[in-house]
């Protein structure tokens, strides 16, 4: 496979478009927990119930356009293979418990792979939109309106006082997480990140690496979501995560201007140097290479390096992990040849980059 | 210090259990722990998910209880008819096993709900529409109870008035909704 085709079916719109402070909040999500009446939670559902919410989904939701998703496909987890489940998972798309233990789990994916709806999860139903940017009263209405038009064919578990009934204790109420991945490389060189963490969870507020829960912060990406579903409302949680998160992005532009006027040449020294391990390295390790990443990105964002496009962190911290450079080669791969993979797909598609702006000078002159 | 158990490898987990008031030291190595099933908190040391922490959450109450059943046998199992999940089984898991827990377990829940949601034990979001019709109205009553009262000791008699009507509107609704058995 051309690495061309390959990025088309690969990358999704949220990887490769901008939104608004795009360059500092890479994604925004809101995802919504939901049950049915009818039905045991998954806690303990029978593998009869479980293959009855899966049918039901498949013949109320499969192969109906919803405007402006466009059509959804519904994807058994049972009937993928495993480097395809774990494609999804470094999407986003599905969770890792989805695809690893869940027997009869299965995942309703629009077109366009802004929203997905996984089923038989940790609750029957959770309805995820991703959108570029910081998007989140967006990505809210639209996971609003998902959810109606699933209410309108199923009952949901749902009592006055406490809310829309999880397995969890932790999501009752509105069911809901909302969450921004930011790119904060200038808070975590001055140090700042230790200061503000701890700060950020005083308010109800968790702040993780950017793979879910107990991982670093590869490439110094960070998920800041809210903890709390019961009390407040949908809106004002997702007030209270943007005000938080637009700080953020202040003392980052912040900690951003003071590294250029302090530490010029050393800073724009480490960028190309990472450029550098990019674009000639023929063996890289995913730590090194995120970080690498995350360096040019800043040195895009601050306008020392011109010719690559911004989207490059999104796509490519997406695109090295294990599960995509198993599918790009075709097969699975071991630990070493992932880190030989990973170089010549960064060379790659960084001299991709090269080329297009080159023919766009040429199309200037 | 040597384990106590196999007298031979070096001791490297040392518990103190209280029992009735009753204080035991232990020293074991790891491989007679595991063996004696001590090593309860170190087992799977890979799964410390946010369930077993909640479990832990959960079993918060537990040692009163513990002591009390030793002094009476047989306390009363709270069990969900629904899903047949025990009150201990929850605790354990952290998860429900359905919506009727909720119900069954709703003695217990004020205090859990509370240290998870910073103090908060009821929902304030969003409503289903379409089975949450007379929930909806209910709300709305209650915002314009709010209302009127505000108005009224305003001395904004007019306005009192108009909504004092559309009150006296949405209680006829929602009696309606009560015949159709909503």
């Amino acid at each position: 496979m051309s690495l061309e085709k390959f990025l088309n079916t690969a990358v999704s719109s949220w990887m490769n478009q901008e939104g608004p402070d795009s360059d500092i909040v890479l994604s925004s999500r809101i995802r919504l927990a939901r049950n049915i009446e009818d039905f045991q939670f998954p806690t303990v559902f029978t593998n009869e119930e479980a293959k009855e919410i899966v049918e039901l989904f498949e013949k109320t939701f499969a192969h109906k356009s919803y405007v402006p998703f466009g059509k959804f496909e519904l994807l058994k987890m049972n009937e993928l293979q495993p480097i395809e489940k774990r494609v999804l998972v470094e999407k986003h798309l599905i969770s890792p418990h989805l695809a690893e233990d869940c027997a009869f789990g299965a995942c309703l994916l629009s077109e366009n792979e802004e929203v997905s709806i996984m089923i038989n999860e940790e609750d029957h139903i959770r309805i995820q939109c991703l959108f570029p940017g910081l998007q989140l009263t967006e990505a809210l209405d639209v996971a609003n309106q998902l959810d109606d038009w699933i209410e309108t064919h199923v009952n949901y578990a749902f009592d006055e006082k406490r809310g829309y009934l999880t397995s969890c204790p932790t999501n009752v109420g509105t069911g809901m997480r909302a969450s921004v991945m930011m790119h904060l490389p200038a808070l975590v060189l001055t140090q700042q990140m230790n200061r503000i963490i701890p700060a950020i969870n005083q308010l109800g507020l968790v702040v993780r690496g950017t793979y879910g829960e107990g991982s670093e912060a590869l490439g110094n990406i960070f998920q800041i979501s809210n903890q709390i579903t019961l009390g407040k409302s949908e809106e004002d949680i997702v007030e209270d995560l943007k005000s938080v998160v637009q700080q953020l992005i202040a003392q980052e532009r912040m900690a951003r201007e003071a590294l250029v006027k302090t530490s010029n040449i050393q800073l724009e020294d480490r960028i190309f140097r990472s450029y550098g391990i990019l674009t000639n390295s023929r063996i890289i390790e995913s730590k090194e290479a995120a970080q690498c990443l995350s360096d040019v990105r800043l040195g895009i964002d601050l306008g020392y390096i011109k010719n690559v496009s911004r989207s490059i962190l999104n796509e490519l911290m997406i695109l090295m992990q294990p599960g995509f450079l198993q599918q790009y080669a075709g097969g699975a791969l071991r630990p070493s040849e992932r880190d030989v993979r990973r170089a010549t797909l960064i060379r790659e598609r960084l001299k991709m980059e090269e080329r297009k702006y080159q023919e766009m000078e040429g199309d200037e002159k | 210090m040597i384990c106590q158990e196999c007298k031979q490898r070096p001791a490297t987990l040392h518990f103190t259990k209280i029992i009735n008031g009753e204080k035991t030291e232990v020293h074991l190595c790891e491989h007679c722990a595991q063996e004696r099933g001590e090593m309860l908190m170190f087992s799977e040391n890979a799964g410390f998910s946010i369930n077993n922490l909640l479990a832990g959450l959960l079993n918060l109450e537990s040692p009163l209880k513990e002591a009390k059943t030793n002094a009476f046998q047989g306390p009363e199992i709270l069990q969900c008819e629904r899903c047949k999940m025990t009150y201990h089984q929850f605790t354990k898991v952290g998860r429900f096993g359905c919506s009727n827990c909720y119900y069954t377990f709703s003695r217990h829940l004020q205090p859990i709900l509370r240290r998870l949601h910073s103090g908060n034990t009821t929902h304030a979001g969003k409503i289903p529409k379409r089975i949450g019709g007379a929930i909806h109205i209910r709300k709305q009553i209650e915002k314009l109870k709010q209302k009127l009262q505000d108005l009224i000791v305003r001395e904004e008699f007019e306005k009192a008035a108009n909504v004092r009507d559309e009150i006296r509107f949405l209680e006829s609704q929602l009696m309606k909704y009560g015949e159709g058995g909503l």
